[in-house]
C-alpha cells in the first residue's frame, strides 16, 4: 500500500470488489436471502460510489490529461497488465453501475428468488463488465470477456425452463466460438507487434513493415468479429433476439449493456490502433463498420417491423441502436462520436428501462384473463367484468402507460426526450463534417436512422395500442414501489440527459476528444512509473 | 515444421467447424473441443516455434532473450486452455439439462421435420 495515493487504487476497486462479494455470496444458504439481497446491494452501491469518484477524478484534473493508470503488481507497462481509467472508462463504470442498480431493485420481490446464486452471478457480471472498461490489455480483455460471458451464460438460464435453455444454448455456443476468434485476433496481433497493451499496440504499428501489417490487419479483423459478435452486427446478430426474448427481464436488461461492451472495445482498439497516426495502418476497417453498421440498421428495422412479441421487438430495438453506434464510429469523425455516446447513453437507459417494463406490461395480459376473453367470445356471453364508474385511470395502468410511452419517445428518437436530441446531434454532425462535403454515406445513415425510427413508432404503437386501448377490460395489475421505482429512475434520467443536454454533451466533446488523441495514452501509460520499494519493506 | 504445424491446425479447426454445423449437441461440443484445440495450438505457435530453447530463467547478469523460448505466448495458452476448459465444461451441462427438458439432442430442442 506504501507510495501509492489513495485514489489510485480506486481504478483497481471496480473489479476487485464484485470479485469478493460474488465468492463470498456463493457458501451462503438460499434461505438468508435478505442478508445475500442486502450485500448485492451494499456492493452495487459502493460501486457506484466508485464509479462516481472515478468520474470526477478523470474529468477533474486529477491525473495528467484525465488518464488514472494502475499498474498490476507493479509491472512497468508494457510488461504487466495496465488498468487505465480515462473518462470514456468512468463514463461506461457509472452506465454500468446504475443500470445495475436499477435492475437489483427490480429484481428485490420476485426475480431474484426464482434460482439460486443469482447475487453471485450478478456481481461476477458487474466484474467482467467493468473490467473489460478499465483493462488497457487485450489478452487481459479476453479474461474479462470471458468472466463476463460466462457469468451472462448463468443468468440467461437463471429461472430454468425449456425456452430459457433452448435460448441460451444457441447463445453460449456463438459465444464461445466467438471467444476463439478472440484468441486467433489477439495471438495474431501479439506475434505481429510483440505486445498487449492496448496503448502500447498504437505507439507501434506506426513501424510495421508491410508483411506485419498484413498480418496485423488479419488480427484486428478477426477480433473484430469476436466484438461484432456480441454487438451484434449483421450477419453476426442472429442470435440476439431470440436470447433477449427468453431471458428474464432484469437479465434482459443487462444484457442491453452488453451489447455496447462490443461497440466499446471496437471504438477504444480502433481508435488507439488505426487512427490517423498510425502510418500504413490508418484507416483500415473503418469503411466496413460504417458499411456494416448501415446493414445492421436495415435488419433491425425490418425485424423490429416483423416481431409480435415485445421481447423481440426490444432485441431489434437493440440491434437499431448498435447498428447506429457501429456506422457513428466507422464514419470516423470526432464531432460525430462525441453525439454517437450521446445516443448510446440514452438507448440503454431507456432499452432496459422497456425491458423492465414489458414484464410489468405482460401482468395485463396474463394467460388466465387472455383465456377468459377467448372463451367469452366463442360461447358470446355478453356478460363483462364491470366497468369502474367514476373512477379514473387506475395508478397503476397510467404509470405504465406513461412509461411505455417514456421508452418508446427515447427509442425511436421522437422529442421531447434525449432519444431526439442525440438524433438531432447525429444529423448536426453528419451535415456539416470537417472537410467540407457530405458524402452518399452520410445521406445513407440518416436515411437510414429516419427509417429505423419510423419503424420503431410503427412497432411499438401497434404493441401501445394493442396492449392498453384494443384489449377489452384491463384489470389494473398489482405493481410493486420495487418495480416501479428502477423504471422510473432511469427514465428521469433520460429526462434529466434531455435537460442538461449542454452539459452533457460538453463532457461527451471532452471523451471523444480524449479518444482521438492516441499517442497520450500511449505516453501516460508506458510512462507511469512504479513504485519505489520502501526502505526496509518486506522483500 | 512451420507448414506441418500449420497444417495440423488447419485440419483441427476445419473439422471443428464442420462439426459445429450439425445438429446434435454432442456433435457441436466435438467441435467445440476440435476448435479450442487448435486455437490453443495457434497461440503456442505465435510464439514461434523454436527446438532446444531454454526456458526464461533468472540467470545472473542481463540474459539475452534470443536464447530463450517466448514465455509469453506460453502463458496466455495456459490461461486459454483454463478457460476453455471451464467454458466447455459448462457447455456439457446445458447439453445434460436441455436433453432432460426437451428430450432431445437436437440443437433446436426439437426434432426438424426430416
Amino acid at each position: 500500500m506504501s507510495g501509492l495515493p489513495w485514489h489510485q487504487h480506486l481504478i483497481l476497486l471496480p473489479v476487485v470488489l464484485p470479485l469478493l462479494v460474488g465468492a463470498l455470496l456463493i457458501p451462503v444458504n438460499e434461505s438468508r436471502h435478505r442478508i445475500k439481497y442486502a450485500v448485492n446491494l451494499g456492493s452495487t452501491l459502493a460501486l457506484l460510489a466508485c464509479a462516481l469518484a472515478l468520474f470526477c477524478l478523470t474529468d477533474g484534473g486529477h491525473w495528467p490529461g484525465g488518464i488514472g493508470v494502475y499498474l498490476a503488481a507493479n509491472w512497468s507497462a508494457p510488461f504487466g497488465i495496465a488498468l487505465m481509467a480515462d473518462r470514456l472508462a468512468a463514463l461506461m463504470l457509472l452506465l454500468t453501475a446504475v443500470l445495475a442498480l436499477a435492475v437489483l431493485i427490480f429484481s428485490m420481490e420476485r426475480w431474484s428468488r426464482i434460482g439460486v446464486h443469482f447475487h453471485s452471478l450478478f456481481q461476477f457480471l458487474l466484474m467482467g463488465l467493468n473490467g473489460a472498461f478499465l483493462t488497457n490489455d487485450l489478452f487481459n480483455l479476453f479474461v474479462f470477456f470471458e468472466v463476463m460471458l460466462a457469468a451472462s451464460y448463468g443468468l440467461v438460464l437463471h429461472g430454468y425452463n425449456v425456452t430459457r435453455i433452448r435460448a441460451g444454448m444457441q447463445y453460449i455456443t456463438v459465444n464461445l466460438v466467438a471467444s476463439f476468434l478472440f484468441l486467433i485476433g489477439v495471438a495474431l496481433i501479439y506475434a505481429t507487434t510483440g505486445t498487449l497493451n492496448m496503448s502500447d499496440l498504437g505507439a507501434r504499428v506506426a513501424g510495421l513493415d508491410d508483411a506485419a501489417l498484413t498480418l496485423l490487419k488479419i488480427g484486428a479483423g478477426v477480433l473484430a468479429l469476436a466484438f461484432l459478435t456480441k454487438g451484434a452486427m449483421w450477419p453476426l446478430g442472429f442470435w440476439l433476439p431470440t436470447t433477449y426474448a427468453a431471458a428474464s427481464p432484469p437479465v434482459a436488461a443487462m444484457l442491453v449493456l452488453m451489447t455496447k461492451v462490443g461497440a466499446y472495445a471496437v471504438l477504444r482498439i480502433w481508435l488507439l490502433a488505426f487512427s490517423g497516426e498510425a502510418g500504413g495502418g490508418a484507416g483500415f476497417g473503418f469503411a466496413a463498420l460504417t458499411w456494416g453498421g448501415l446493414v445492421t440498421l436495415a435488419f433491425g428495422t425490418v425485424g423490429m417491423l416483423a416481431s409480435q412479441e415485445p421481447g423481440r421487438m426490444a432485441g431489434y430495438g437493440a440491434i437499431i441502436s448498435s447498428g447506429t453506434l457501429l456506422a457513428v464510429i466507422g464514419y470516423g469523425q470526432l464531432s460525430l462520436v462525441t453525439a454517437g455516446l450521446f445516443y448510446l447513453l440514452g438507448s440503454t437507459l431507456a432499452m432496459a428501462a422497456f425491458m423492465l417494463l414489458i414484464e410489468l406490461i405482460e401482468r395485463i395480459r396474463t394467460p388466465g384473463a387472455a383465456m377468459l376473453a377467448l372463451t367469452m367470445e366463442a360461447f358470446a356471453i355478453d356478460e363483462k367484468p364491470e366497468e369502474p364508474v367514476g373512477v379514473g385511470i387506475p395508478a397503476a395502468l397510467a404509470f405504465l402507460g406513461l412509461a411505455f410511452a417514456g421508452c418508446a419517445l427515447v427509442i425511436t428518437g421522437l422529442p421531447p426526450l434525449s432519444g431526439f436530441i442525440a438524433k438531432f446531434g447525429l444529423f448536426h454532425a453528419l451535415l456539416n463534417p470537417e472537410n467540407g462535403a457530405v458524402g452518399a454515406t452520410a445521406w445513407a445513415l440518416m436515411a437510414l436512422v429516419i427509417l429505423s425510427g419510423l419503424s420503431g413508432i410503427i412497432a411499438l404503437m401497434r404493441f401501445g395500442v394493442r396492449t392498453f386501448w384494443a384489449s377489452g377490460a384491463v384489470l389494473p395489475p398489482r405493481l410493486q414501489i420495487s418495480e416501479v421505482a428502477p423504471v422510473s429512475l432511469l427514465l428521469l434520467i433520460c429526462v434529466g440527459l434531455t435537460v442538461q443536454a449542454g452539459p452533457v454533451m460538453s463532457y461527451l466533446g471532452r471523451v471523444s476528444d480524449d479518444l482521438h488523441q492516441p499517442a497520450r495514452y500511449a505516453e501516460r501509460v508506458l510512462g507511469e512509473p512504479t513504485v519505489p520499494a520502501a526502505a526496509g519493506g518486506d522483500r | 515444421m512451420e507448414a506441418a504445424v500449420a497444417i495440423a491446425i488447419g485440419i483441427l479447426f476445419g473439422s471443428g467447424i464442420w462439426l459445429i454445423l450439425r445438429p446434435r449437441t454432442f456433435q457441436v461440443i466435438t467441435g467445440l473441443l476440435l476448435m479450442s484445440y487448435a486455437v490453443n495450438l495457434f497461440i503456442f505457435v505465435m510464439g514461434r516455434l523454436w527446438i532446444d530453447k531454454a526456458p526464461l530463467t533468472l540467470a545472473p547478469g542481463t540474459p539475452d532473450p534470443a536464447d530463450y523460448a517466448d514465455p509469453l505466448s506460453q502463458a496466455l495458452v495456459l490461461t486459454a486452455i483454463v478457460i476453455g476448459f471451464a467454458t466447455t465444461a459448462l457447455y456439457l451441462v446445458m447439453m445434460i439439462g436441455a436433453r432432460g427438458l426437451s428430450g432431445t439432442d437436437h440443437v433446436d430442442g426439437e426434432e426438424s421435420d426430416e
